[in-house]
């Protein structure tokens, strides 16, 4: 689809705006938007939101041959992609000149700048080395997309974890996370970009524009710095006239702006580390809802099913009202079998019942946070530790209507339970 | 290219149920609710017809969002389900992208100059025509003074979802009532085109609310485009994000800002 024109009229107002120095937003002329960072669920998975612009980098790494003229140094890849998912303007799947002109200022600004400890990245050399890559993608367009992708890049290469490694002669070992702790890369320092527009030929000066600002400005001017005021990369684009002053002048915003996002991201990054060291869900995970596409999973087992039919009407006939609270928000769908696993403790308290009844003893693998709930419980629990719990929910009850449920209709199993309590 | 062509707006289909009536209360005890796209209204149809009381045939009028499909009758929105009288019913529901229909007025961005017709970018999936006689007081000599770029406020002439939308900016008798090109300055920006309704339904309380804070000259269009001028730029700035904010405010919270702003907070 064809960018939609801007019209004369808030062209117009724009430059009137700008000249009046203010703007649409009613932000002053060296503000910044509102810059928020959260993180995925996966190392090295971040989001980004600047203003309305939104912006996701995920890393990934892999294990390859390294270049020939490099034997020994790990390589770095990066990415970014521009769907129609941000802005109509953009196509599927075909390079337009603003992705090659983003791609390669990403790439001045976190490759050639030496920020990352490629030499680390070696594993044999000439033979192995790591290939890190940086997949950005633009998920909404309210302009100034590079700033908001160079923060989301570095900051996905800190939170990023590659597999531990060890090297024993020719064999070369990967590690899985469980085995080791995955280890970050090394990271000399952040480098940040920092976008100026220019309107009326230079005369006017703003940071971070959005769309519509971008889209009336003469020209535009890219530093990207770290916070040590070390300039990595700078790119004026536009065709303007620029003024030694006025770079320089621009030289000193940025690194004002630099050293503030740097400590945003550091900040952020921090209090996702005492999130994940916590234990509890983290990041963007935590602020999306529950979605487990697992709950409808089942390994399949053998059940007697001889008169379940009648049991099952007999335990809905006798079941109260579920009531309006439920304690715990994770309900199975109805009439859904799972193997409950990493909940709350229930053992000991009805879901044995609900496996005598029907008869199945199993013996499987469990897990290691289960096995120790276990032999925490084990002097309680009469029967035998092996068992694997297993849960047929035949209605979305809760557990307390369940137990007294079932206690109803099993005699035999309640006794059995009541002398072990 | 982002389509959405497959329904109209206001495209009413008028649902003819074998008891209406039923299907009518049931309907209107449900007026004011929030509904969501799959909710439905089936009715079990009786064998058994009254022979004392007069079944009379009643038609429902479905409006956007509410579709029939076989004797049911499927909400296709989300949204809060709205009732006019006598019959008609619509779902009243939050979205970006605007659907043309037919007679209604929006704001659009000429883009193109073609011969005899001007390209209208309106915010709809296709751009709509507008021909240089469709202005007031326009004959082949005195053509209209548009150029590309600029605003016109018209009103839709043909919305079809098989044809080109054809826009013109006089109304039957020929007068432009309001319809045209925009002088200069102002602002353009863009809201959601549930708040477009609220802005425009009769009695509007934001309406009320902004008058009272300083004039100003608004236009809105039904496509989600509102167009704002005052004295200065300043307070042009202002009530363009006043409006915007309005999105997500409750009645309360409005007034409460509004006072702040009339106090000369900002």
């Amino acid at each position: 689809m064809k960018d939609t024109l801007l019209s004369n009229c808030e062209r117009d107002f724009l430059l009137k705006a700008i000249e009046e120095k203010k703007r649409l937003d009613g932000r002053q002329t060296y503000d910044y938007r509102k810059i928020k960072i959260t993180f995925g669920t996966d190392y090295g998975c971040c989001y980004v939101d600047l203003g309305k612009t939104r912006v996701m980098a995920q890393v990934s790494c892999e294990l390859v041959a390294p270049k020939e003229n490099r034997p020994n140094e790990g390589i770095m890849f990066f990415n970014i992609e521009l769907s129609p998912l941000a802005s109509p303007i953009f196509e599927q799947g075909r390079q337009s000149e603003l992705s090659v002109k983003l791609n390669r200022q990403l790439e001045r600004c976190l490759r050639n700048s030496k920020c990352i400890d490629t030499e680390s990245l070696c594993v044999v050399s000439g033979e192995k080395v790591w290939q890190i890559r940086v997949d950005v993608h633009m998920l909404n367009h309210d302009g100034n997309l590079m700033d908001a992708a160079s923060i989301a890049a570095i900051t996905a290469l800190c939170h990023f974890r590659r597999p531990d490694i060890a090297v024993q002669g020719e064999e070369v070992t990967v590690y899985s996370p469980e085995e080791r702790d995955p280890i970050a890369l090394s990271i000399y320092h952040m480098p940040i970009s920092v976008s100026f527009s220019f309107f009326q030929q230079g005369t006017y000066l703003l940071v971070d524009p959005c769309e519509r600002e971008e889209r009336v400005m003469d020209g535009l001017l890219m530093i990207a710095m770290n916070k040590h005021r070390e300039i990595c990369s700078v790119q004026s684009s536009g065709g303007i006239m620029l003024l030694k002053e006025q770079v320089l002048r621009c030289s000193k915003i940025a690194s004002v702006k630099v050293s503030e996002i740097t400590e945003l991201i550091s900040k952020a990054l921090e209090n996702d580390k005492k999130a994940r060291k916590a234990g509890g869900r983290c990041g963007f995970a935590e602020s999306l809802p529950q979605e487990r596409i697992t709950a409808l999973k089942m390994d399949e087992m053998p059940v007697e099913v001889t008169d379940v039919t009648e049991q099952a009407y007999d335990i809905i006939q006798k079941t109260k009202e579920p009531p309006q609270t439920v304690p715990s928000p994770l309900v199975p769908a109805p009439g859904v079998g799972q193997v409950d696993q990493g909940q709350q403790n229930t053992w000991g308290l009805e879901e044995e019942e609900e496996e005598r009844e029907d008869g199945v003893e199993e013996e499987a693998v469990m897990e290691v946070e289960q096995q120790k709930e276990e032999e925490s419980k084990g002097n309680i629990v009469e029967i035998s530790d092996s068992e694997e719990e297993e849960v047929i929910i035949l209605h979305p009850e809760t557990p307390d209507t369940l137990h007294k449920s079932s206690c109803h209709q099993q005699g035999s199993a309640t006794s059995k339970k009541k002398h072990k309590k | 290219m982002r389509r959405r062509r497959s329904r109209r707006r206001v495209n009413a289909c008028e649902a003819g149920f074998p008891n209406s009536v039923e299907m009518f209360s049931r309907l209107k005890n449900k007026v004011g609710e929030v509904l969501l796209p799959g909710d439905e209204f089936c009715f079990d149809t009786d064998d058994t017809i009254s022979l004392t009381e007069s079944v009379k045939a009643e038609k429902v009028v479905c409006g956007p969002g509410l579709r029939r499909s076989g004797d049911r009758l499927v909400v296709c929105k989300s949204g809060v389900l709205r009732h006019k009288q006598p019959n008609v019913f619509w779902m009243d529901a939050q979205q970006k992208r605007y659907v043309p229909a037919k007679g209604e007025t929006v704001i659009g961005i000429v883009t193109t100059k073609s011969g005899d017709v001007f390209k209208v970018d309106f915010g709809g999936s296709e751009q709509a025509s507008l021909s240089y006689l469709a202005f007031e007081g326009a004959t082949k000599r005195n053509r209209p003074n548009v150029q590309v770029g600029d605003l016109v406020f018209a009103q839709f002439l043909i919305a079809n979802k098989d044809m080109e939308p054809e826009l013109v900016c006089i109304d039957g008798s020929g007068r432009a009532n309001g319809m045209g090109v925009f002088g200069a300055g102002g602002l353009l920006f863009m809201v959601s085109l549930g708040l477009v309704r609220r802005l425009l339904a009769p009695g509007s309380e934001i309406m009320s609310d902004l008058s009272q804070l300083f004039p100003c000259e608004l236009v809105v269009g039904m496509n989600g485009r509102l167009w704002v001028k005052a004295s200065s730029i300043q307070r042009t700035l202002i009530v363009s994000n006043l409006l915007q904010s309005c999105e997500n405010m409750t009645a309360t919270q409005r007034r409460e800002l509004f006072k702040r702003v009339a106090q000369g907070a900002l």
